[in-house]
C-alpha cells in the first residue's frame, strides 16, 4: 500500500535560492512519516532528474530529521526571468512531486539502511 | 588593547548585541509598534533588506525599484526616527531593489525628504557596489573571476553586453561606514546577511554565530509563527544568539526558527558569504521561552581567498503578446497539433515576408490552464483541458518588430481552424487592440565571483551631513 506524497507531508513548496537554482523543501509531522519519504522515490535524484528534465548528477537531496523536513535543491532548468522561464519565483514547480508514491509503512529492512546511511547532516535540534 | 577598546566587560565575555530587523522587503511595511518594542528591548542598530533577484531581471537591468516610492518612504520615515530618536544607526542594504548606483541615489533622496522635513541632522553614507564592465574585464584577463555552479567560464563580450552589474558586498564596508560616523548607511547590493553582521563584528563577537543570527533574522519575521506580524529581535553575545518575534502574538519556535536556514538556500547547512563559510550543522536551538528560541553552535570557516558575487542583466529583446481564449472540446482535445501547427505556419511565413532570419525572432505559446506553469514538467498534460487561455510571445531585437509580428499572427490567434475543419471558427482575444508591448525585457547572465585583495576593493563611499 502507498499513499501520495501530497497525503504524507504536511507542506511541500519550492523556490529560487537565487536565480540560478530551484529548492523544494518538504515538511512532515512525525519523524515517522519523514522516515516513509525519505525512504520513497522522492529522495531518489533520478525521479527528481526525470521530472524536470535535468542531470542527476546536479541533483542535491538533504534530510533533516530533527525538522522532519527534505530539501532538494538542483540548478534551475531555464534560469529565472530568462524569456523562456515559466515560474518567476520557482513557487509552483513542487507541484509534480504531489503525486510520487509514498510507502504507508516502512519495511524494517529499509528503515534500517536508512538509519545507516542518513541523506544529510543532522541538524541540532532540543531533545 | 584594553577590555574597554575591544568592546568586552570585566568578566571578559563582549557586552551583548542587540540587532532589530523590522521586515524583510524594505517597502513591505510593518506595524511602527513593533519598531518601537525593538527599541524598548535595547536595539543597538536597526537593519534592514531593500532588494532582491527575486523578482527577476527587470529591475537590475533597467535599474528600476520594484517597490514603489511611497511605500519605501514610509517605511523610511518610521525607522529613519526610531534611530535618530534612540541614536542608533540605521542600516539599508541593497537598495531600490538590485543595489545600483541609481537604486542607492533613489534612497537617498527618499532619506534626504525625511531629513528636510522633520529637521533631523544626520550624517548619511552611500555605499555603491555597482561594476564597470571594462574594469571586471580586466579582472577577468588577470584570471581573477571565476564561475559558480552551474555557470561556465566567464567570456569578455557577456560583461560588455549586461546594462548594469552588482557585486554582492560583505559587511566590512558597511562597518567602515559606521566607524567613519554614518548614522544611516544606505547600501548597494549586499548580501542580506552582512547588514545584521555588521556591527556585531565591529563589535568583536565571533563569526560563527553572527552570520547564523544574521541568516535567520533577514527575512524579518518569516523565522517566527507569524510572518506578517512583525520582524524580530536578535541579540547576540559570545556564545550565539537569542531571537524573539517583535509582532504581537508570534512565537520563535526551535522548529520556526531551524526552517529559516531552509528557506531560499540551495544547502540548508552551508551558506557562502564573501570572506568564508558558514557551517550550522553543528548548532543547537533551544527554546528560552515560548516565544524566543537561544541559538549557539554554528561556525564560521574563513576563506583563503575573499571573494566578492557579481550579478549582472543583459538586454534579451523586446516583446509584444497576444492572450486569446479557446473554449471549444474539440479544439482542446487537439491542442498540442493546433499549436504546432500555428508556430510551423509562423516560423515558416515570417522569414518570407520580412527581411528577418529565424534567428531573428522567438514565438512561444504557453496555454494556461493547461501546461503554461509546469510545461513537460506538467503531470496531468494528456488530459483536455475545459479552458485554455493562449499567451502568444514574440521576442524581438526592437518594439516595431515584436509588435509587426504580433499583429502577423494576430489573423491566426483568431481564426485558424484545425486540420480538416471547413468552417472558419473565431476565438476569444482578449480586447482591442489584442496585443500589448511588454518592452525591453532582460536576462540573468553573470553567476561568478571575483577575487578582490581587500573587502573595499570593488566599492566607494560617500558620506554626507545632510539636514538642518
Amino acid at each position: 500500500m502507498t499513499s501520495s506524497l501530497a497525503d504524507v507531508a504536511t507542506l511541500v513548496r519550492s523556490k529560487n535560492a537565487g536565480p540560478f537554482w530551484l529548492t523544494v523543501d518538504i515538511f512532515c509531522a512525525t519523524s515517522g512519516d519523514y522516515e516513509r519519504v525519505a525512504a520513497s522515490p522522492v529522495t531518489d535524484p533520478h525521479t527528481i532528474a526525470a521530472i524536470y528534465g535535468i542531470p542527476a548528477s546536479s541533483v542535491r537531496i538533504f534530510g533533516l530529521p530533527d525538522l522532519h523536513a527534505i530539501k532538494i535543491s538542483f540548478a534551475r532548468p531555464v534560469i529565472q526571468g530568462s524569456t523562456t522561464d515559466r515560474d518567476m519565483h520557482a513557487g509552483q514547480q513542487y507541484v509534480p512531486l504531489l503525486g510520487i508514491r509514498v510507502p504507508d509503512r516502512l519495511h524494517p529492512e529499509v528503515s534500517a539502511d536508512h538509519q545507516k546511511a542518513p541523506i544529510g547532516a543532522p541538524i541540532g535540534m532540543p531533545e | 588593547m584594553t577590555a574597554a577598546d575591544s568592546g568586552t566587560d570585566t568578566a571578559g565575555a563582549a557586552h551583548a548585541v542587540r540587532v532589530l530587523v523590522p521586515t524583510g522587503m524594505l517597502g513591505g511595511g510593518f506595524p511602527p509598534a513593533t519598531v518601537e518594542r525593538g527599541i524598548a528591548l535595547g536595539a543597538d542598530v536597526i537593519a534592514v533588506d531593500g532588494g532582491s533577484t527575486d523578482s527577476g531581471p527587470h529591475y537590475l537591468g533597467t535599474g528600476t525599484a520594484k517597490t514603489s516610492r511611497a511605500a519605501v518612504a514610509l517605511d523610511m520615515r518610521i525607522l529613519v526616527m526610531a534611530a535618530h530618536h534612540a541614536g542608533i544607526p540605521l542600516i539599508v542594504g541593497s537598495c531600490g531593489t538590485s543595489g545600483t548606483d541609481a537604486g542607492v541615489d533613489w534612497l537617498y533622496g527618499i532619506v534626504q525628504e525625511i531629513a528636510a522635513s522633520a529637521e533631523l541632522p544626520l550624517t548619511v553614507a552611500r555605499v555603491y557596489s555597482e561594476q564597470q564592465p571594462a574594469h571586471l574585464a580586466s579582472m577577468l584577463s588577470q584570471g581573477l573571476i571565476r564561475p559558480l555552479p552551474p555557470a561556465s567560464p566567464l567570456r569578455p563580450e557577456t560583461l560588455q553586453r549586461c546594462s548594469h552589474i552588482v557585486g554582492l558586498m560583505g559587511h566590512e564596508p558597511i562597518a567602515d561606514a559606521l566607524a567613519a560616523g554614518a548614522d544611516v548607511v544606505l547600501a548597494g547590493r549586499a548580501t542580506d546577511t552582512a547588514l545584521i553582521a555588521a556591527v556585531p563584528l565591529q563589535r568583536g563577537l565571533p563569526a560563527g554565530p553572527v552570520w547564523h543570527a544574521a541568516k535567520i533574522s533577514e527575512c524579518g519575521g518569516l523565522c517566527t509563527t507569524g510572518p506578517r506580524s512583525g520582524g524580530v529581535l536578535v541579540t547576540l553575545d559570545q556564545d550565539g544568539f537569542t531571537v524573539e518575534p517583535l509582532g504581537d502574538g508570534a512565537r520563535c519556535t526551535p522548529a520556526s526558527v531551524a526552517a529559516h536556514m531552509m528557506y531560499e538556500n540551495a544547502d540548508p547547512f552551508r551558506m557562502r558569504e564573501p570572506a568564508g563559510t558558514l557551517d550550522t550543522s553543528t548548532a543547537t536551538y533551544r527554546p528560552l521561552d515560548h516565544r524566543r528560541v537561544r541559538v549557539e553552535g554554528a561556525r564560521f570557516e574563513p576563506a583563503a581567498q575573499y571573494t566578492v558575487k557579481l550579478e549582472g542583466a543583459a538586454p534579451a529583446g523586446y516583446q509584444t503578446m497576444i492572450v486569446t481564449g479557446i473554449r471549444d472540446p474539440e479544439l482542446l482535445r487537439r491542442l498540442d497539433e493546433w499549436c504546432d501547427q500555428l508556430l510551423g505556419h509562423l516560423r515558416q511565413a515570417i522569414p518570407a515576408t520580412f527581411a528577418l532570419s529565424p534567428a531573428d525572432f522567438d514565438l512561444q505559446i504557453r496555454r494556461y490552464g493547461h501546461d503554461a506553469v509546469l510545461g513537460a514538467a506538467e503531470p496531468c498534460r494528456d488530459q483536455p483541458p475545459r479552458e485554455v487561455g493562449i499567451v502568444f510571445i514574440v521576442t524581438a531585437a526592437d518594439q516595431a518588430t515584436a509588435t509587426q509580428l504580433a499583429k502577423f499572427a494576430n489573423p491566426l490567434l483568431l481564426h485558424a481552424p484545425l486540420a480538416g475543419e471547413s468552417a472558419l471558427p473565431s476565438y476569444a482575444l482578449l480586447g482591442s487592440p489584442p496585443e500589448t508591448e511588454r518592452g525591453q525585457v532582460h536576462e540573468f547572465v553573470l553567476q561568478h565571483a571575483v577575487d578582490v585583495s581587500k573587502p573595499g576593493d570593488l566599492i566607494r563611499t560617500r558620506i554626507d551631513r545632510i539636514g538642518r
